[in-house]
């Protein structure tokens, strides 16, 4: 699973024009279910056969209900609200949990862009990281648009730390 | 001086007739050169009596004058027309101009309200706002903050405002205003912030608030007679708007009232429908979720409910009741009746007697509607008025974590707010309708005020095995129930209709098209390219001697969010991603008003 990822990160690097956006997708280690880059930060696993870990299917499956009323299905981006799987790509990750969390706002003569601040939305906040892993995927062309069709089973882990955080 | 005078003449008005303010709009609305109110009618009927265009010239139409609005979002609603002067909205920040029609539309008052941008986050579906309300001398605006304004017609000056609700806990507004005798008549949004719905009614002249009733809670809440107040002709009980909700999930219950609003002064009752109950997770919410998805008859001056209809007993899919109820008088079964008809979000078109509350028709009004075999229309059954829910597209049935797929239609309805248009020469309704189906995963949410209060995840896709498009654009004989003609759109049609006298019917489409279509036939008769997709209601006024057409573009609404990049169909496996129109190929944010007339 893991040598099938890296045996793609390098693909991923040349298909990216910017080689420093590659470190931030190819998975350095694997946790309980949950992949990480050498930076520590978040990331996808997805197998050759397109099977996604749980946080990718997971964040699939929240950003369409939290962040698709108004960025559109897939991340793609609606008439008003910019493509959040470019957004992910472009972004660092602590500046993406900031806006995430705290919102921003675009307030001028031919803009009224206004993000909403997620701090205290369960919803959203417990299942950041796998949305960003999904937008992530997504954003770079490792998962077409639509439903992932095959997904790993959730972990003991993940499991435990999501119930834990809803409450 | 000139306001000391009006002022004097207002108290004169309190103490002669409260009915005043109603005579005026009234003898407005019955003016055909105007466009008094934006549902044409008390009626919304949208149908004008104005004939210089025809099926038969209209193919002439040429562009009259246009007018920017300065804002970019999605324009829903349509402007006014009284007298000499054009009322023109948009939305958030939501912008009023007043233009001058014997003067070239120069504006003569601009009305610009300061509001906190904290509340375009918390409107679900874009900034839209569906128009102002004009009666006894005053423009209504209810903003996206749900502050409602009464502006003088003549000047813009703010008269009074009151706020209706709070956007900090996701109440917001999109809806336009009913000004009805002495009130002006409110709703709100928020389904999606877990806003437990509520229409108040405000005294016209002061703004005082002089009723509100919620969708659910206590019959005090409600505002219902346990033993008048009926559904299907049985009394509805105590504590109707609670009894079908575990605990206090009520207060949290959705069931919101930002759709149309319709009136029968003869029988002082006035018609609107509530929206889904919240959250999306069905699972989270046992039982039927009364009062929401419900038709509401309310005597307008209490409050008080004279008969409910719910449509869609404990929703699974998000097909709010809010969309328009159009009031006809016409004959069925042999018999003259006074007439509501709705198109529902689940697909299926309503036909009651509006007087009694009786279920007369229950059809689809798009054939591929799955997620129910009909409507149980015997009297005598347990089950009278329910839909029967077909178990493989019920995400109840289904439950928790498990996507439910191929349900027709999607979330966003067989057909949403956008209003059809009724003519009475052809007995026909004209229905803006979408064609998706959708897949749908409800799993657990949890409730913070102010925040999301989803709980589903969903897929939309063109409905399968039909034409490939997204919308259609529908007649609709609502004595029987069945489609007369249907003409196919490449995308959902959300922009409201318009009949008129010429026989000719108008609707928009989301590439930008004004189109005329013939009122027998649905032959097109005309079409134009305005600047940006059409989400706006069309609508007819004369001045001068001339007929115009006047539409709002501006795209965005649900429709710019769903469709902006395009769908796919998930079920079509890998490789047809892509395979579907992008509303992005063919239109661009922008606010404008075209106007269109016949040439000299």
């Amino acid at each position: 699973m893991i040598l099938a990822v890296r045996l793609l990160a390098p693909f991923a690097i040349i298909c990216l024009p910017l080689a420093a956006a590659a470190d931030n997708l190819a998975v350095e280690y694997t946790e309980d279910g949950r992949s990480f880059t050498d930076d520590d930060v978040p990331t996808f696993n997805v197998a050759e056969d397109g099977t996604v870990d749980w946080p990718t299917f997971s964040g699939f499956r929240r950003y369409h209900a939290e962040c698709h009323v108004c960025h559109g299905p897939d991340g793609e981006g609606s008439t008003y609200a910019p493509a959040l799987k470019q957004s992910a790509l472009d972004m660092d990750y602590y500046d993406f949990v900031d806006v995430v969390t705290n919102g921003r706002q675009v307030i001028n003569a031919a803009e009224n862009s206004v993000m909403p601040g997620f701090g205290d939305n369960p919803n959203v906040m417990c299942f950041l990281d796998d949305i960003y892993v999904y937008l992530k995927a997504h954003g770079s062309g490792t998962i077409p648009r639509g439903r992932p069709p095959k997904k790993e089973a959730k972990s003991d882990v993940i499991r435990e730390d999501e119930d834990a955080c809803m409450g | 001086m000139k306001k000391l005078s009006l002022l004097t003449s207002g108290i004169a008005i309190c103490l002669a007739s409260a009915a005043f303010a109603n005579d005026d709009l009234v003898s407005q609305m019955e003016n055909s050169k105007q466009w008094a109110i934006q549902t044409g009618d008390y009626k919304n009927q949208r149908y004008s009596a104005l004939d210089q265009i025809t099926s038969d010239n209209v193919g002439d139409l040429q562009v009259a004058w246009t007018f920017s609005t300065g804002v970019l979002r999605g324009h829903e609603g349509s402007p006014l027309v009284i007298g000499d002067m054009m009322y023109v909205h948009t939305p958030f920040p939501n912008i009023v101009y007043a233009l001058d029609l014997a003067n070239d539309g120069k504006i003569v008052w601009k009305y610009e309200p300061k509001q906190d941008p904290d509340v375009i986050p918390v409107m679900c579906c874009d900034t839209v706002n569906r128009g102002v309300a004009y009666a006894d001398g005053k423009i209504f605006l209810h903003q996206a903050d749900t502050k409602l304004v009464a502006l003088d017609a003549n000047t813009g000056d703010v008269v009074w405002e009151v706020q209706n609700g709070d956007p900090a806990i996701g109440e917001t507004n999109t809806a336009t205003v009913l000004p009805i005798k002495d009130k002006v008549i409110v709703g709100i949004s928020g389904g999606e912030f877990g806003v437990r719905g509520s229409v108040t009614a405000y005294d016209m002249s002061s703004g005082e608030q002089v009723w509100r009733a919620y969708s659910m809670g206590p019959d005090s809440d409600i505002l219902v007679d346990p033993e008048n107040t009926t559904h299907l002709g049985t009394p509805v009980g105590t504590d109707s708007g609670t009894n079908t909700w575990e605990g206090d999930q009520w207060k949290i219950g959705g069931g919101t009232t930002w759709g149309w609003y319709s009136a029968d002064l003869e029988e002082n009752l006035m018609y609107y429908g509530t929206g889904n109950p919240s959250t999306w997770n069905p699972a989270q919410r046992p039982g039927d979720n009364r009062w929401s998805m419900t038709v509401m008859a309310r005597d307008i001056d209490t409050g008080m409910a004279k008969w409910f209809y719910q449509m869609t007993p404990h929703d699974e899919w998000d097909y709010d009741g809010i969309n328009e109820m159009i009031l006809t008088e016409q004959e069925i079964d042999g018999e003259q009746r006074k007439l509501l008809t709705h198109f529902d979000r689940n697909g299926l078109g309503y036909t009651m007697d509006r007087v009694t509350g009786e279920l007369l028709v229950a059809e689809k009004f798009d054939p591929v509607v799955n997620w129910t075999t009909g409507v149980d229309m015997d009297p005598n059954s347990e089950t009278y008025g329910r839909p029967a829910v077909v178990a493989q597209y019920s995400t109840e049935q289904n439950g928790e974590d498990v996507n439910s797929t191929g349900i027709c239609p999607a979330a966003l309805g067989t057909k949403d707010q956008q209003p059809a248009a009724y003519s009475p020469k052809t007995e026909l309704m004209y229905v803006p309708t979408n064609h998706v189906c959708m897949d749908y995963e409800p799993f657990r949410v949890s409730y913070t005020a102010g925040q999301p209060y989803v709980g589903a995840t969903l897929a939309m896709y063109p409905a399968p095995d039909s034409h490939g498009g997204m919308g259609n654009f529908i007649a609709w004989d609502n004595t029987d129930g069945s489609i007369k003609w249907s003409i196919p759109e490449q995308f959902s049609v959300w922009s409201g209709a318009l009949a008129t006298a010429g026989d000719v019917v108008f609707y928009g489409t989301l590439e930008g098209y004004l189109k005329a279509v013939h009122a027998e036939t649905g032959e097109e008769l005309y079409k134009f390219k305005t600047p940006s997709g059409i989400i706006g209601n069309v609508m007819t006024y004369e001045h001068g001697g001339k007929q115009y057409i006047g539409i709002l573009s501006g795209v965005g609404g649900w429709a710019g969010i769903g469709l902006a990049a395009g769908l796919t169909n998930p079920n079509d496996g890998l490789g047809a991603v892509g395979g579907y129109a992008a509303l992005s190929d063919y239109t661009a944010l922008g606010g404008q008003l075209t106007v269109f007339a016949l040439p000299n």
